[in-house]
């Protein structure tokens, strides 16, 4: 419909819309990569980069470099395209996802009413979960594409590992999806601005969430395909300099993304507690203010993640396949049938 | 297992309460470069040949240190000290060619202890690292330390902290 009317201000406001938020996504991944080894370094008394300008922070810029400077090798046997196409594939659906979040309220700018989100559609939810699922393909492409037994079964075991994952998941979901009537993922965040955040009624489901987020973004401890030692590396074994770097940096960027929908369906999204931001109008500060505070929560969430992994062992397979299937998809239906009873008797 | 042992969740935030305490932690780890750790008094790193007040060397080229050595690690030839050379030599026997094959030596710090003359020393800098084998001969050249006399700064530096125990 907006394209019918060829409002060129409209496809403007979306293209800058979309070149800041992937600009954001990948500078937050790029110094998630700095903030990973600062932050390991904490936790284990130890000091991590300092080299690389102040208190080391160019470092991501000098990883980048090295990477960009690697012997590119595509092995003799792969299949070139596909080979090719994995890291790429990677990256774009880890960025593909922060389409539909809300990333603010909507703004005064201009003489316009510009709203902080680049396509607020009726599935929300489930374009999240279809595009996340995409990401498994670009595991399997670049496992098969190799031509390497080894990738191929890393690229088969976190393939399994995603989609299982990914039911618990959904299913943990339902329950606030049943609450809050609406797969349009601003009318969640409204829902929780009006009614209070979601984790207070759905402590357990996020509980299941954000462990599923844990496997999808395959961080430790569902870290199969980065065990070097014990599991002959993962999926990405054959891949060498920027495209192993590719996949390196999109599963930084994955992690961002979940934190952000984390922040959004459990957490109130852009909300501020105890603030009533409706009452600033819309003047621009306030989306600045509304992003910053949807910022400070995903990398709340990303230091969670990071402490996690600097603190936990990583599973064995078939403990990470019983945690899936029974332990977390069991748990996400009880969930799910004691929403649906709480809000049959409150007669919702 | 209890049933609370089981959910394994309280384990975890312990595990992580343990985690994040340590991000309070002083760091035992020492930013290398800028801040270097001294090494301990007995110590035994790369060798020094030492020169006496005048800056003339010590070393007669006796061969205790060769003999004394495990690891046969010296080799030297003596020659005789010439007229107008009472500057450079204190006595009139001195090492013309004096080498240590740091490849073969153990560190063990025999020949200091052999020396008669004060004139080996075991300092406290490591051997660093070469891309050949032959780089590992260490000869006068590496050895001797800086004349007192000419170069005070570069002797005080090569002297280090052992320098105290040099007469
Ligand atoms: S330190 Fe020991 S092994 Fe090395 S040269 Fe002296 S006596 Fe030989
Ligand atoms: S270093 Fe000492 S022991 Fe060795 S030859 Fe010279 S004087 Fe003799």
């Amino acid at each position: 419909m907006y394209l019918l009317q060829f409002d060129w201000w409209f496809l403007l406001e979306k293209f800058i819309l979309i070149a800041v938020i992937v600009t954001t996504a990948l500078v937050v991944a790029m110094y998630s990569t700095y903030a990973e080894r600062k932050i390991a370094a904490v936790l284990q008394d130890r000091r991590g980069p300092n080299r690389a300008g102040p208190f080391g922070i160019l470092q991501p810029m000098a990883d980048g470099l090295k990477l960009f400077f690697k012997e590119e090798i595509i092995p003799m046997a792969s299949s070139k395209s596909l080979f090719i196409l994995g890291p790429m594939l990677a990256m774009i659906t880890a960025l593909m996802t922060s389409a539909v979040i809300p990333w603010g309220g909507t703004i005064h700018i201009f003489g316009r009413d510009v709203s902080l989100q680049i396509a607020d559609i009726n599935i929300g939810v489930l374009y999240v979960f279809g595009v996340v699922s995409l990401g498994v393909y670009s595991i399997m492409i670049g496992g098969w594409a190799s031509n390497n037994k080894f990738s191929l079964l890393a690229a088969i075991r976190g393939a399994s590992q995603m989609i299982s994952y990914e039911l618990a998941m959904g299913m943990s979901l339902i329950a606030v999806l049943m609450i809050v009537g609406s797969l349009r993922l601003s009318a969640i965040v409204d829902h929780q601005i009006a009614n209070g955040w979601n984790i207070l009624y759905q402590p357990l489901g996020f509980l299941i969430f954000f462990i599923c987020a844990l496997a999808e973004c395959n961080r430790t401890p569902f870290d199969l395909a980065e065990a070097e030692n014990e599991l002959n590396f993962g999926y990405h074994q054959e891949y060498s300099s920027m495209k192993l770097g590719f996949f390196l940096f999109a599963e930084y960027i994955n992690m961002f993304i979940s934190s952000v929908v984390m922040a959004t369906l459990f957490f109130g999204g852009y909300d501020i507690p105890f603030v009533n931001e409706a009452a600033w109008g819309n003047h621009w500060w306030v989306g600045l203010i509304s992003f910053s505070v949807l910022m400070l929560k995903a990398c709340l969430f990303i230091f969670l993640f990071m402490w996690i992994r600097w603190t936990l062992p990583r599973f064995r397979y078939d403990q990470l396949m019983n945690l899936g299937w029974k332990g977390l998809i069991p748990m996400a239906l009880v969930n799910m049938i004691i929403t649906a009873v709480v809000l049959l008797a409150l007669n919702k | 297992m209890t049933i609370w042992e089981k959910m394994y969740l309280p384990a975890i935030a312990k595990g992580m309460g343990i985690t994040f305490s340590h991000m309070f932690k002083k760091k035992p780890t020492i930013n290398y470069p800028e801040v270097t750790r001294p090494f301990s008094a007995v110590f035994r790193g790369v060798h020094i040949l030492n020169r006496d007040e005048e800056g003339r060397e010590r070393c007669t080229a006796c061969g205790l240190c060769a003999v004394a050595c495990p690891a046969e690690a010296i080799t030297m030839e003596a020659a005789e000290r010439q007229k107008g050379e009472e500057g450079l030599y204190r006595e009139e026997k001195y090492a013309a060619k004096y080498e240590i094959n740091m490849l073969r030596c153990i560190f063990c710090g025999l020949c200091e202890e052999a020396c008669p003359k004060d004139a080996i020393y075991l300092s406290q800098t490591f051997a660093p690292a070469n891309y050949a084998r032959k780089g590992f001969i260490y000869g006068k050249d590496d050895l001797l330390i800086p004349n007192p006399k000419t170069e005070p700064e570069a002797y005080a530096k090569a002297k280090g902290t052992i320098g105290k125990e040099i007469k």
